[in-house]
Parts: structure tokens; C-alpha cells; sequence
């Protein structure tokens, strides 16, 4: 039950792009066509899951025993900047086509602060292992939530007219506003 | 001492650790990549600024490699760059004519006559849907699809309501072309300055209603130029223009409706 609350929470409440902000780059850079919305997610949530399962193995196993938790930044950089560097090998191999639809924005994973966000929180809201597991992967599918929505309203707008001074960056930004007022509906649904 | 030397030991194993993960990933997962594309991507600028019209630097290099891009490509690295590419390709940068998109309309808000108060979205797209504002239904419609498409900033709507094309900024990608709901937008080389401005295919009489600068298949350049110039569905065409000499300029240019002429350098 504890678990199911957690992954719920990630994914609606504590959405790491609607409620914390995190991850915005991505986010607004991904979110113009919904099936590289769709990959970006889908990488997205794989890294963080990792993410989350190694950085709980090396705060637990190394960090905190040898009382180095003020390395936690540091090494977590360090997971992140690798995985990311495996998936990207992974999708260059795997789907050349879904490599040249990410562009940029997969390398860019690895400065990715809702990556780094979500490794921190994990440590702050003292997860133990299978709720960290949870939470990466809940937060993942939150990410991907909230971009696949983000680009289906968008192509949406692609049809819309626009007032001259919003269009573009202007016009998504205020979307993402309105779709984040429209997420703290849900806050309180859980303790 | 030692609270000095564990984080460095820590962080050192760590950082091997995954250092030899990747190196073992990427023994497994690399990908041949042609050595052209990487040597392309070398000389090219890295400003990913995507004025090519591809996503990226790289992006434009691969396409190149393939062949569906010219190594001219690139706007920012210039002739420079476009040399050494085709140093690389083993070609010769032809001195292809450079073409710029034209406008094939001279319908402009004063010259065709609208059919109707157009209050629909205000896009070229949308108002062809419902056959456009204007009477001629072959024309420029005047929304300026054209000039937002156009990553360049080359294409300007005029004040007559027609789009305005800036033969500088122009790199011929093509994109207004497509763009064009009605087709008016078409590629020539610069040096062409002879060029049919109407696409209309009503009969005389009714394309005359519609716009004052409508081809009305009078059959005056034809008669200027027969080697040149044809007669194809109530317009007048253009079959081969190096047959048109300097000689023939002024017959044609007394086409009553100024539908051909040269372009006019605004």
C-alpha cells in the first residue's frame, strides 16, 4: 500500500515536472511531436530508475558507512553522466531513427535536473530500497506523463492562431503553467 | 590523513568503475560510422544553428554523405566549408545557377477582386479549404503561409498583400514551395527575369473579371517570342527561356495585363 501511494504520488502529485519544476528543458524541447515525446520519456524513466537503484547502492553500501555523504552530488554526477552515456549508445544502436528524433536532448539527460533531483529526494525523504526503486520509476512515468500531454497540446496549438507575441516559446510556457495548476488538483489525494 | 584519502578512494574506484562499464558498452554497442560524416562534421561550423535545415551540424553532414543535401549547404561555413566537404566527397562544387523562389502572382489587393469577406483562420492553408477570399481561385491568397515558414526571414508579406521575396536571404530550400497551398511559389534560377506572374487557368473573360494582372491568353508574348513562349491552358508559359533574347524583351513586355515581364526590382 505504502508502495502504491508512493508511485501514485510521483507520478500525479509530485509530478517532478508540474510540481517541482525540475526537468523543464527536456520537457519544453521534446514536446513538439508526440512520438519522440513518447521516447524521451520512455529514456528519461529508464535513466532515472537506474538512477535510483544505484545511487540508493552507493549511498548505502559506500557513502554512508564510510561517512562521505557529502559526496552524494558528486557521485551521483557520476551515475547519471555514465547511464546516460549507455543509453545513448544503446538508442544509437538500437533505433538510429529515434537517435536523430532526440537530437540534443539525450545527451542533455545528464544535466537533467529532475535526474539529479529525484537521486537527492530519494536520499532526503530516506527511501529504503524497493520505495526508492518505486519512486524512480514512478517519477519516470510522471515525466513522461507530463510531456506526452505537453505534446498533444501542442500539435493541438501547431493548428491554432496564435496572438503574434506568444507564439513559440511564449504560448508553450503558459500551457505548462495552466497544466500545472491543473496537477495541484490532486495534491491532498494522499497524506 | 585517512578522511582525506577515502573520499579519493571512493570517488577514484567509482570512476573506474563506470569508466570500464562504458568502455565494455561501448565495445558492445558501436556503432561503423562512415568516416566521411565525421570528417564533415569537422569542418563544418558546430553552431547546430540548423539554417541548413536539418537539425544540426551533424545532422546536415549525414545528410551530405547520402547525397540528399548539396555541399553548399551550409549557409554559415560559406564557400570555405562547402570547398573542403567537397574536397572530402571527391566532388567538384559545381557553380550551379543559384535559384531563388519566386512569386507567380500578381494578384495583389488592389489588382484581384475579393469574392467575399474572408473571416476565417487567418491562414493560407485554412482559406484554401473554403476556395480562398479572392475570386480567382489560382491566386496568391495573401495570408503569408509562405513568409512563416520560411526559416530565413527571406519572405515578407507586402503592403499589396503579396508575399516578397529577398533574392539575398533566399537559399532556395524550397520550404514555400511546398508551403503554398495554391503552388504560386516556384524555383528559377536568379538570372531568369523573364517569368509568367499568373497561374490562372480561367478562360480570358473571367480570369480578366477576377484580376487586373491576369494572363488573358492573348497570345502577345507568343507572338514576340513563338520559339519561347506557349499558349497551355488559357496561360501563357514559358517552354524554354534561353530561346528569349534581349530582342524579344520589349514585345513582351507590352502584354496588356503585365502577367509576364521581368521582375520587377523593388
Amino acid at each position: 500500500m505504502e508502495l502504491l501511494a508512493i508511485f501514485i504520488s510521483a507520478i500525479l502529485i509530485n509530478n517532478f515536472v508540474l510540481h517541482y519544476f525540475l526537468g523543464i528543458c527536456p520537457f519544453l524541447g521534446v514536446s513538439k511531436k508526440i512520438d519522440s515525446a513518447v521516447s524521451m520519456g520512455l529514456a528519461v524513466t529508464f535513466v532515472m530508475t537506474i538512477t535510483a537503484v544505484v545511487s540508493w547502492i552507493i549511498n548505502h553500501w559506500i557513502l554512508i558507512p564510510k561517512k562521505l555523504e557529502y559526496l552524494q552530488i558528486v557521485s551521483f554526477i557520476l551515475v547519471i553522466a555514465s547511464l546516460v552515456q549507455l543509453v545513448e549508445m544503446f538508442i544509437r544502436k538500437a533505433s538510429p531513427p529515434l537517435y536523430q528524433a532526440l537530437g540534443i536532448y539525450l545527451p542533455l539527460i545528464t544535466t537533467n535536473c529532475a535526474i539529479m533531483g529525484l537521486a537527492l529526494l530519494a536520499v532526503l525523504k530516506e527511501y529504503k530500497f524497493l520505495e526508492t526503486v518505486i519512486f524512480g520509476f514512478g517519477s519516470g512515468i510522471g515525466f513522461t506523463l507530463a510531456i506526452v500531454l505537453m505534446a498533444g497540446i501542442r500539435e493541438q496549438l501547431e493548428l491554432a492562431d496564435v496572438p503574434e507575441p506568444l507564439k513559440g516559446a511564449g504560448i508553450s510556457l503558459i500551457v505548462a503553467g495552466i497544466m500545472a495548476l491543473a496537477f495541484t488538483g490532486f495534491s491532498g489525494m494522499i497524506k | 590523513m585517512t578522511n582525506i584519502l577515502w573520499p579519493i578512494i571512493t570517488m577514484g574506484a567509482l570512476g573506474l568503475l563506470f569508466s570500464i562499464g562504458l568502455v565494455l558498452a561501448y565495445k558492445k554497442l558501436r556503432v561503423e560510422e562512415d568516416p566521411r560524416v565525421v570528417k564533415i562534421s569537422e569542418v563544418l561550423p558546430q553552431a547546430n544553428c540548423g539554417a541548413c535545415g536539418y537539425s544540426g551540424c551533424r545532422a546536415f553532414a549525414e545528410a551530405v554523405v547520402k547525397g540528399e543535401a548539396s555541399p553548399n549547404g551550409c549557409p554559415v561555413g560559406g564557400g570555405e566549408a562547402s570547398e573542403q566537404i567537397a574536397d572530402i566527397l571527391g566532388v567538384k562544387v559545381e557553380d550551379t545557377a543559384k535559384k531563388v523562389a519566386r512569386v507567380l502572382c500578381r494578384g495583389s489587393l488592389e489588382a484581384a477582386k475579393d469574392r467575399g469577406f474572408y473571416t476565417g483562420i487567418s491562414t493560407c492553408a485554412a482559406a484554401h479549404l473554403i476556395g480562398g477570399n479572392k475570386q480567382c481561385s489560382f491566386g496568391c491568397l495573401g495570408f503569408g503561409d509562405c513568409a512563416r515558414a520560411c526559416p530565413f526571414d527571406a519572405i515578407e508579406m507586402g503592403k499589396d498583400g503579396l508575399p516578397v521575396i529577398s533574392e539575398e536571404k533566399c537559399t532556395a530550400c524550397g520550404i514555400c514551395v511546398e508551403e503554398c497551398p495554391r503552388d504560386i511559389i516556384e524555383l528559377y534560377p536568379v538570372s531568369q527575369d523573364i517569368l509568367v506572374f499568373c497561374r490562372s487557368r480561367d478562360k480570358a473573360a473571367l480570369s480578366r473579371k477576377f484580376c487586373k494582372n491576369a494572363c488573358i491568353a492573348c497570345g502577345i508574348c507568343v507572338r514576340a517570342c513563338p520559339e519561347g513562349i506557349i499558349l497551355e491552358d488559357n496561360l501563357a508559359k514559358i517552354a524554354d527561356y534561353s530561346k528569349i533574347k534581349e530582342e524579344h524583351i520589349p514585345a513582351i513586355e507590352k502584354c496588356p495585363t503585365k502577367a509576364i515581364g521581368r521582375i520587377s526590382q523593388e
